[in-house]
This record gives C-alpha cells, sequence and structure tokens, in this order.
C-alpha cells in the first residue's frame, strides 16, 4: 500500500496532477497485474484494446488523453498484443510541436516500427526537421528515432543533418550524434564510407565522453581493417595512460575506477591493433602492465578491466613479464569463490593457453572443479576451454566428458553443438580405430538426429577404407569389430535414422565378410529393422540395398541363396510402395537374385565400395545413335541457351539453370545443385543441418585472434556449401584414396605419439603432483579421482607445444600446411615401426595409476616425437609446392582432403548418388578419380620420405641428452622444441 | 553491441524490453519467453552469464541480475565485456532507485515513458551512451523539466476547461 502511494505521487508528478485518465489506467494496469492467469490477462487487453480502437479514432482527442492512449498501446505491445491500428496515431504525434508529445510520439514509433515499415516515409521529414530544431532535446530525440528508424535506403535523407551535428554546441547531441553515424555504418557502410574519417577527428574531442562514443565505431573499422588505423595506437595508449592516471574528471569515475567502460574500450581496440605486431605492442606494454598492476580487484567493474587486460595481452605480441601478470590475474579469477569471475579465469586461461601452454598445469583442478559445477554456463564454457587444450593423449577422458555431458542435457541446440565437437575431437585425435567406432556409436545413439549427415557418411568412409591400403588384417578386424558392435546395438529401440543408415550400409557391405555371421542372420537382422522403421523410407532404402548387396555376395560366392520368408514379405510390400524409389530398389533386388554369379559379381563387387565410378557425360555412346536419327531427318539438337525465339517456355524451363543469359547481376547465391535423384535421398542429404561446420582450424592458428576469428567463421559458411554437397557424394561414391589417408594414418600416428606422451606424462604428473601439493597447502585434500582426471587431462602437456609453437612461428597459412602435415608425415614412420603402433595401440591414457608401466615403449617411440615434430618443419615447405593449391584451405588433415577433391569430383555428385541402385556405375567413376587420387598421392608421399631419416638421430640425441639430464619433459620441452625450430 | 534490454518478473510478465535490431512483434514475444526459460531454471548461486545461441543467434551472451521480483536482463555480443555489462544492469538499477526512490516492480509499470527515457540515456542504437547514473539523472531531470514547461505553455489553457469539467 505503502508503495502504492508513492507510485501515485510519483504517477502525479509524472503526469501533471493525476487527473482522471491516469486513475483509469492505473486500474487498468493494477488489473493487469493482479490477473490470475494469460486468459484473464488477454481478456483484459482485449477489451481494453476494443475501448482504444474506439476512442482513439474519435476527433478532436485532447492532446494529453492520447499521449496516454498512445503510451497504453505500447504497454499492450509489450504484453504481445497487436497494436497496429494505433502506429499512424504514433506516427501523428512526432509531428506535434510539444516537446512532451514529440517525445512520445518518438517512443511510440521508435518501439513500434521496424526500419522497413512503410509508416516510415512519413516520419522521415519530421526527422529532417527536428534534427535542425534549437532545442537540443527535440534534435537528441529525433537522433534517437533515427537510430532505430533510418534504414539503408533513407541513410542519404538524414545524413547531412547528422553530419552537421557532430560539430553541435552541446556534447550530448555530438556524442549521439556519432553513435547514429555509428548505427548508419553498421546498416550499410558504403552509405557513410566517405565520413569515417569523421570518427578519427571527434577522438580529439575536448569532451571525454564524445571521445569515449568515438572508441565504439573505431573499434568496428579497426576489427575490419586494422592497417589504416596502425598509425593510431600511439594515440590510443596515451589516451589510456591519461584515463588510467585519473586525469578526467571526477565524474567520469565508476567505483572509484577512473572511466572504466572507455579503458575496455581501448584494451579491446588495443588487443586487435597489437596482435601479430610487435612494434605497435612494444607500445603498449608498459600502460597495460600499469594497469594490470595498478588495478582495484576488489570490485566488479575493476575485475572487468583486468579480464580485458589478459584478454590483451594474450591477443598482442606477447611479452613474458606481461604474461606472468596475466596468469596471476588468471589464478586470482580461478581461487575466487564468485562464479563469474571463475567463468572469466577459464575464458581467459583459454585465450592465454595458446601463449603460454604451461599455465594449464597449476590451474588443472580449478578447472576441473569447474567441470564439474552445477552451473551449465561454467561447464559450458570449461568444455570450450577442454576442447582447445584437446590432444592425442588426453582426447579419450576429454571425449568421454563430452558424451557424458551430452547424454545429461535436453537443450538440442547445445547437443548438436557439443556432438560436432566430439566428433570433430574424435576425427583428429583418435587413438585408435575401434575407439574411433565406439565414440561414433554413442554420439549418434544419443545426438543422432542432430549431427550433420556428413559426419554419417565420414564414419562409413573410414570403416570402408580403413587403414590404408598397407594393412588389409587392420582394415577387416575394423569391420568385423563395426559389424559386431552394430550387431550389438541394432535391436535397441528408437535408434536415430541417421545412424541406423549407416548400420544397414556397414552390414550390407561387410555384414558376412569375415564369415561370422551367416547370410541369412544378417538379413534377418536387415529386415527387422527396415520393418521397425515403417516410417523411414530412407533407411528402408539402405536396408533393402544392404540385403540386395549380401545376396549378391552369396551368389558371387557361389552359394545357394534361400531369400529369408520375412525377406520376401518386405520386399513385396516394397515393390507395391508409393515411393518410386524404394519400388525400383525391391524390383532390381529380385532381378539380382535371378541372375547367375558372374553377372552378378559384375554389378556388384564385393567391398568395391571404394571403387570409383566413371561417368561419360558426353554420353558418347549415344552418338551414333544420334548420328543415325539425323540422318533420318530428325531435328538437331539446339541447347536452350540457343532457342532464342521461345522466350517464355525457356524462361519456364532454364528455372533450374543458372540464370546468366536472363539477368545481367545476380545478387543472390547461386542454388545448389540439383541431382537428378530420387527426392528422398536428395531431401535427406541436403538436411537443414544445424550443425556447426566444424571449425578446427582455431586449433592450429590459435595466434590469430578476435580479427581473425570473424573471418574464419564466414569462411566456415561460405564453404558449408561444399561440404554439403560434399556429403552428397560421399553417400555412395566412392572418395578418393588421398582423402582416407590423412585420417586414418593420423589416427595411428597419433597412436605413436600416444605411447610417448605416456611416459612423458607419467613423468611430470609425479613431480607435478608434489609440486601441488607442497605449493598450495590450503588444499588439503583431493580427491585421488580428480587428481586422476587431472592428470588424464593436463597431463602430456608436452604435447600442447607442438600446436602453438608451429603457429606462433609460422605465417598462418604455412601453420596450417604444418599442421595438416603433422598427421601425414608420420605415416611411413607408422609402417616402419609397425611393431611401436601395435604395442602402444590398447594403451588407456596417461593416468596415476599408470605409473608402473611407462617402462615399456620409453626406448622405441621416443624416435616418433621428434621426427613427427621435424615433419612439421620440413614438408611445409615442401608441400605448398607438392599439394597443390587445393590443400591451402585452413583446415583439418581430412577436411582439406574433402575441399580438395571437391572441384575434382562434385560435379559427378549426381550419378555417384544412385551408384548402389544401378551397379554398372561402379566402374564409370573410377577413372576420373584416378588422376585426384595420384595426384594427391604424389603430394603425400614426397614429403614424407624427405623428412625420414633426415634429423631422426639428431632428435633422438637431444631428447636422450634432456632425459640424462633428468629434466623433465612437461617443463623443459617448451625451450627444447624453441631450439629445435629455431 | 547490446540487441536487447529487457525487465522481467519472476512469474516472467515482461516489465521492459527494447529490442536494439529489429524484430517482429512475435518475435519478441517469444524471445523474451525463451529468455525466462533458461533464467527461472538457473539455481541462485551461479553465474549470471549465459550463452544464448540458441536463442538469438551464434555469438550472443545473455547477463542477468535478479533483484526481489525482477529480472534484468541484457543481451549482447562479443564486442561488450560480460563484467561491464553486469555493472551496467547496475547503474540502470540504481538510477533507477534514485529516480523512485526504493524502486519496485510497480514503479515500472506505472511509469512507462519515463523508464524509457532512463534507457535511452543509458543506451543508444545498441552502445553505452552513459554509464553514470548522476548524469543519467541530471539529463533525464532535465528533459522533464523542459517537457512539462513546454506543457504548461500550450497545453494547459487550451484543455483546462476541457478536463476540469469532467
Amino acid at each position: 500500500m505503502e508503495q502504492l502511494k508513492t507510485i501515485g505521487r510519483e504517477l502525479a508528478m509524472g503526469s501533471q496532477g493525476g487527473f482522471g485518465q491516469s486513475k483509469e489506467f492505473l486500474d487498468l494496469v493494477k488489473s493487469i497485474g493482479e490477473a490470475r492467469s494469460k486468459a484473464e490477462e488477454d481478456r483484459i487487453v482485449l477489451h481494453e484494446i476494443e475501448t482504444l480502437k474506439r476512442r482513439i479514432s474519435e476527433p478532436d482527442i485532447p492532446k494529453r488523453k492520447m499521449k496516454e492512449y498512445i503510451i497504453r498501446l505500447v504497454y499492450f505491445e509489450m504484453l504481445g498484443h497487436d497494436a497496429s491500428f494505433g502506429y499512424i496515431h504514433a506516427v501523428k504525434m512526432t509531428h506535434d510541436d510539444t516537446l512532451l508529445l514529440k517525445r512520445t510520439g518518438y517512443l511510440a514509433v521508435t518501439l513500434f516500427l521496424n526500419d522497413d515499415h512503410d509508416l516510415i516515409i512519413l516520419i522521415v521529414n519530421t526527422i529532417q526537421k527536428d534534427l535542425r530544431s534549437d532545442n537540443y532535446l527535440v534534435v537528441c530525440a529525433a537522433l534517437n528515432a533515427v537510430c532505430r528508424l533510418i534504414n539503408e535506403e533513407t541513410i542519404p535523407a538524414v545524413l547531412p543533418q547528422v553530419v552537421d551535428l557532430l560539430s553541435h554546441s552541446k556534447e550530448a547531441v555530438r556524442k549521439k550524434a556519432i553513435m547514429a553515424l555509428h548505427r548508419f555504418y553498421q546498416k550499410s557502410p558504403s552509405s557513410v564510407s566517405h565520413l569515417v574519417s569523421n570518427f578519427r577527428k571527434r577522438l580529439c574531442d575536448n569532451d571525454p565522453g564524445v571521445m569515449g562514443a568515438t572508441l565504439c565505431p573505431l573499434f568496428d573499422l579497426i576489427t575490419i581493417e586494422v592497417h589504416s588505423y596502425k598509425d593510431l595506437v600511439v594515440s590510443f595508449v596515451s589516451i589510456l595512460k591519461q584515463v588510467a592516471e585519473r586525469r578526467l574528471p571526477k565524474s567520469y569515475d565508476y567505483h572509484q575506477m577512473p572511466a572504466p567502460f572507455i579503458q575496455i574500450r581501448l584494451l579491446k581496440i588495443l588487443a586487435l591493433l597489437g596482435s601479430g605486431d610487435k612494434q605497435a605492442s612494444e607500445n603498449m606494454y608498459t600502460v597495460v602492465g600499469d594497469i594490470l598492476r595498478k588495478c582495484d580487484s576488489s570490485s566488479n567493474i575493476g575485475n572487468a578491466v583486468l579480464y580485458e587486460c589478459v584478454c590483451c595481452v594474450s591477443s598482442i605480441y606477447p611479452n613474458p613479464k606481461l604474461l606472468e601478470v596475466a596468469a596471476d590475474v588468471i589464478s586470482r579469477f580461478l581461487k575466487s569463490d564468485s562464479h563469474n569471475l571463475k567463468y572469466m579465469g577459464i575464458d581467459s586461461l583459454g585465450r592465454l593457453i595458446k601463449m603460454s601452454p604451461e599455465i594449464a598445469e597449476q590451474h588443472q583442478l580449478a578447472v576441473i572443479d569447474c567441470l564439474e559445477d552445477p552451473d551449465d554456463t561454467l561447464k559450458r564454457k570449461t568444455f570450450e576451454l577442454l576442447y582447445k587444450m584437446t590432444k592425442s593423449s588426453n582426447v579419450e577422458v576429454i571425449v568421454d566428458r563430452m558424451i557424458d555431458y551430452m547424454i545429461s542435457i535436453n537443450d538440442n541446440h547445445y547437443k548438436t553443438y557439443i556432438a560436432s565437437r566430439c566428433v570433430e575431437l574424435a576425427e583428429q585425435f583418435a587413438p585408435s580405430n575401434h575407439w574411433f567406432i565406439l565414440t561414433m556409436n554413442k554420439v549418434f545413439e544419443h545426438a543422432g538426429d542432430l549431427v550433420n549427415v556428413k559426419v554419417a557418411h565420414n564414419l562409413m568412409r573410414l570403416i570402408a577404407e580403413g587403414f590404408g591400403e598397407d594393412d588389409d588384417a587392420a582394415d577387416s578386424q575394423l569391420r568385423s569389430s563395426a559389424v559386431e558392435s552394430y550387431l550389438h546395438i541394432i535391436g535397441e529401440p528408437k535408434l536415430p535414422s541417421v545412424f541406423l543408415q549407416v548400420i544397414c550400409w556397414v552390414l550390407g557391405e561387410y555384414g558376412t565378410a569375415d564369415g561370422k555371421y551367416s547370410a541369412s542372420y544378417i538379413t534377418g537382422k536387415l529386415c527387422d529393422v527396415a520393418e521397425a522403421c515403417s516410417n523411414d523410407e530412407t533407411v528402408k532404402a539402405y536396408a533393402v540395398t544392404a540385403i540386395m548387396k549380401i545376396y549378391a555376395f552369396e551368389i558371387a560366392a557361389g552359394r545357394k541363396v534361400d531369400m529369408l520368408h520375412e525377406c520376401q514379405s518386405l520386399v513385396e510390400e516394397l515393390s507395391a510402395s508409393h515411393s518410386t524409389d524404394l519400388q525400383q530398389r525391391a524390383y532390381e533386388l529380385q532381378a539380382v537374385i535371378c541372375l547367375d554369379a558372374h553377372a552378378v559379381e559384375n554389378i556388384i563387387p564385393s567391398d568395391a565400395s571404394c571403387e570409383d565410378v566413371e561417368i561419360d557425360k558426353n554420353l558418347s555412346f549415344l552418338n551414333s545413335y544420334v548420328q543415325q536419327s539425323l540422318e533420318n531427318g530428325a531435328q538437331p539438337y539446339i541447347p536452350e541457351t540457343g532457342r532464342s525465339g521461345m522466350s517464355d517456355t525457356i524462361n519456364f524451363r532454364s528455372q533450374d539453370q543458372p540464370e546468366a543469359s536472363m539477368h545481367g547481376l545476380r545478387f543472390e547465391a547461386y542454388e545448389l545443385p540439383k541431382p537428378p535423384v530420387p527426392s528422398r535421398m536428395h531431401t535427406a542429404s541436403l538436411e537443414p543441418s544445424t550443425e556447426l561446420v566444424p571449425v578446427s582450424e582455431p586449433a592450429y592458428s590459435r595466434d590469430t585472434h578476435q580479427v581473425a576469428t570473424v573471418p574464419s567463421v564466414s569462411d566456415a559458411g561460405s564453404s558449408e556449401l561444399k561440404l554439403r554437397l560434399d556429403g552428397v557424394q560421399k553417400k555412395w561414391g566412392r572418395p578418393a584414396y588421398s582423402s582416407s589417408a590423412p585420417s586414418t594414418s593420423s589416427s595411428t600416428s597419433q597412436n605413436t605419439v600416444n605411447g610417448v606422451t605416456q611416459v612423458d606424462a607419467a613423468g611430470s604428473v609425479i613431480s607435478k603432483a608434489h609440486k601441488t601439493n607442497d605449493s598450495r597447502k590450503p588444499r588439503v585434500e583431493i580427491s585421488p579421482e580428480k587428481q586422476k582426471l587431472a592428470a588424464s587431462l593436463f597431463g602430456g602437456s608436452s604435447q600442447t607445444e607442438k600446436r602453438p609453437t608451429t603457429a606462433s612461428h609460422k605465417v598462418t597459412k604455412a601453420g596450417s600446411h604444418a599442421a595438416g602435415k603433422k598427421s601425414q608425415a608420420p605415416k611411413s614412420a607408422v609402417v616402419s615401426n609397425q611393431v611401436t603402433v601395435e604395442k602402444t595401440i590398447h594403451q588407456p591414457p596417461p593416468d596415476l595409476l599408470d605409473l608402473g608401466e611407462p617402462a615399456v615403449p620409453s626406448a622405441t617411440p621416443s624416435v616418433d616425437p621428434f621426427k613427427q615434430l621435424e615433419g612439421l618443419l620440413d614438408p611445409t615447405q615442401v608441400s605448398s609446392t607438392a599439394n597443390h593449391g587445393a590443400v591451402g584451405a585452413t583446415e583439418s588433415p581430412d577436411i582439406i582432403a574433402l575441399y580438395g577433391k571437391t572441384p575434382a569430383s562434385g560435379h559427378s555428385s549426381s550419378a555417384a548418388i544412385s551408384l548402389p541402385t544401378n551397379g554398372d556405375g561402379v566402374n564409370f567413376t573410377a577413372g576420373l578419380l584416378d588422376a585426384t587420387i595420384s595426384t594427391t598421392h604424389a603430394g603425400t608421399t614426397l614429403p614424407t620420405q624427405s623428412i625420414k631419416g633426415l634429423n631422426a638421430k639428431d632428435s633422438l640425441e637431444k631428447d636422450a641428452l634432456v632425459r640424462q639430464m633428468g629434466v623433465t619433459p612437461s617443463s623443459q620441452n617448451p625451450n627444447l622444441f624453441r631450439d629445435l625450430l629455431s | 553491441m547490446i540487441r536487447a534490454v529487457m525487465v522481467m518478473n519472476t512469474q516472467g510478465k515482461p516489465r521492459l524490453a527494447k529490442f536494439y535490431d529489429s524484430q517482429p512483434v512475435d518475435k519478441q514475444q517469444e524471445l523474451i519467453r525463451s529468455v525466462f526459460g533458461v533464467l527461472c531454471s538457473r539455481a541462485e548461486n551461479v553465474s549470471n552469464f549465459v550463452e544464448a545461441d540458441s536463442i538469438f543467434g551464434p555469438d550472443s551472451r545473455i547477463v542477468y541480475k535478479h533483484f526481489a521480483t525482477l529480472y534484468f536482463v541484457l543481451v549482447f555480443d562479443s564486442s561488450e565485456n560480460e563484467l561491464a555489462m553486469l555493472d551496467l544492469i547496475q547503474v540502470l538499477v540504481e538510477t533507477l532507485d534514485k529516480c523512485f526512490k526504493n524502486v519496485c516492480e510497480l514503479d515500472l509499470v506505472f511509469n512507462y515513458s519515463k523508464i524509457h527515457t532512463i534507457l535511452d540515456e543509458i543506451f543508444f542504437g545498441g552502445q553505452v551512451l552513459e554509464t553514470s547514473s548522476a548524469e543519467v539523472m541530471k539529463a533525464v531531470e532535465e528533459i522533464s523539466k523542459l517537457e512539462t514547461a513546454s506543457n504548461s505553455i500550450t497545453l494547459v489553457p487550451k484543455s483546462v476547461s476541457g478536463w476540469r469539467g469532467r
């Protein structure tokens, strides 16, 4: 009641002596507030809207009353009701001369209208007039409206006035004019491009507030184009210095901090300007260091500035002293009790580890605490950090954690995201193919409908290609383990469609390959799948084709085929299906079964999914037929573009064609090519994937910063088209071998590395465990479980160095080359060290419990990491020449390969898709893609040979030396590596 | 850039909503609802930050603060600093408190246009305009003074008899 009185008083003050209307409004709001249900509220509001509709159109309404009506409408619209009937009245109100009404009018239109609304045109004139008004409040109100209502088309109408206001006498107006100009820039950069210099000019404004306002547009401009603003570094630094030294008026202080928001802005700008620029960065060291030291860490805003400093330090050219101070700040954040600070700590740790990876170790327990925190935001941020820290030694722990979390949440958006992360990490670091398949099974089982179809195709590809050509035994072992795990999982209810497709395909290809399971057993299972998903035609299609393959293999092997009864009924059912695709598959199956062994073997050769299909796009085999027809008097074919006389039909027909001849310019992107395939398949493969395109680039080129991440995102976006296309192709068509080489070899090579890391890790973990226990007394008891987790997460920290060091020593592009090579180079090493691979393959990730073991692999595998490291260096040059340009993309190894291949094989996608249905196709593309294979092969083998044996001895010696000196590799390796690199 | 400012009560009723990028009305409602859905499922002693990619599209975060019966929410992208945004909420609330003396939910409801005036002095077109609550107060007071002045000149003589008669 007391409050209501206060309100009454305020209301009276605000609206000139509470007369009738306000009472009514007050009652109305009160009744809405007291409404027990949404329905009741709706009823009240709808009733009121009806009344207003009537009253508002009455002639001669007192202005004050009108104002209140408008406010009511705004209020209703906020509650979610349609108040569009009142828009025009709000627009009219902006024309009013009195300030109160004009402001109300502007308020209402900015809330009601979007910048593309038809009524805007009626306001532009008023805005123009008001921008020239003598009353600065009118000008401010107009500027406010400008920000919201002016769009690209109307910018020129108000631009001159806004530019004039940049030199207005009131600083409040100058400030808003700057911001309005910034808004224009955001909406249409080209329209104000000639005015950009104004932002620089206003940076020298007498008023610090105006100066502060220019920092926002400058930040945007610098984000896009760093180089033209390098000259401002000195000015920004001196401004920041003045601010930090409290030279600004007291009124800019906030919680005893001098203008913290300006400081934050400036630090963000400096981070951009200093990234990768040693000279510019050197200017900043002093001031950033001063702020880091002096800043008050007890207040929230102080911590905000500190965080921004850390971001800046981790973005500019590294300075050891600053990194040290920044690390202190991070540890303060992480040790804090506040979740907010922990969050900031984790975030800044993620930024700093790319500069100095070793700092992650001292915070391992804090990180694990955050991982187990009930706060979802913190947890997700920590996963983000772990993602950045993943390497072959800890991938299993991290991915397991991610999957556990993925299973536990319901948020589909994040589930998709984390599933794609799991897949990405698994593809990149998988220690063994077996683990990879099990991990994929889990991901598919729990998030199958959410992951990109492309992932499914990758999985099929991996199973089909296995390790590579050299090791058939391992391949078939992989396949039978996949078959086994699928037969095990196939009975589970509600498996996602994509996963079932994979299962069907693998069972069809390899179900009977090792002779462990009989054809009738597998076909029985496939029939069950087809029956269980009676609504999913894609899965059915996969299942039928799989059955056909199984029978074909049987026939080809000379065995007698007895079709199962349930199978027969399935085929009969499908041959009467509504889907022509299913019908065709069913008839094909029936037809294939009746053929003799020789024919069948030609149609569906066994284990030939890796063969390529050649397509004769010119249809040259028809030439003689065409010739004959022409001779017989048939009309020659005129290409559609050549048929000028019948524009109508062309128009109609060529909708699917690129319309180059129709319009001079096309503004929209070209649509996806439409493969002439059964529509079912088409939609399945082009399913709008919510999955983020895996951008593995950040893992390697971390030394680029916010600047670089922006373009990289758009890069990914633009390449998405290609990726999808790729998915289409991969569905059936045999991808070139080149793409398999990196992905599979990477997993093996990582494996050998794994063995080594284990040694390192074990060693370092002991010493580290001691260290942490000694130095950090307050943490008395740390559960062994946590320690174990910590050890497995952070253990192989020596590994981390590789990524950052190479990345920071090379330019981004070269770095990514090196990264790409990293997995390819050791391939030959793997072959030669086959024994080692075998030995280390099944070893669990390093953790405390493994201390006893490490003696085993220490001698043999120690060759590899260094060789691998050499591999990082040498092939960068070699590869860039040997591997033709296609590999230039900054992507992870296998994705590079995919990209490289797309242009070559993309156009054959349509034919490749229908491959399984018409078996003859198999041989078509083979020749076509052979070329690609051979070139890429040349690319991959060449560098490997050149490294091999080059520096291996050298590095062995060094390694031995290090060990002799008793230096734990984890802490010393950075220097060692630097040594090697330089 | 700041994408939206929202104030809603603990039952999910919007008390103030301003979007700095264009959103159609029903989309706004949906956004408010989904934000509320996220906020009300969060425990007491957790961080004030939420990643909001699923609601507002890529690169968007939410910072919120819970006061009595109200949630104050800011939606923004990576060009802003989370902790600073948290303080911005503080600025907004401090200003409201100075303006209404012990501000409560009802103040927001009944002083709709005034709240928007305050908001417009702190945020401008998606950027932070002013962070000192004293400065904001000064500007707001000046506006109301001028508004009153302009009213008394033009409105009163014309309509005084009209509304006295009611």
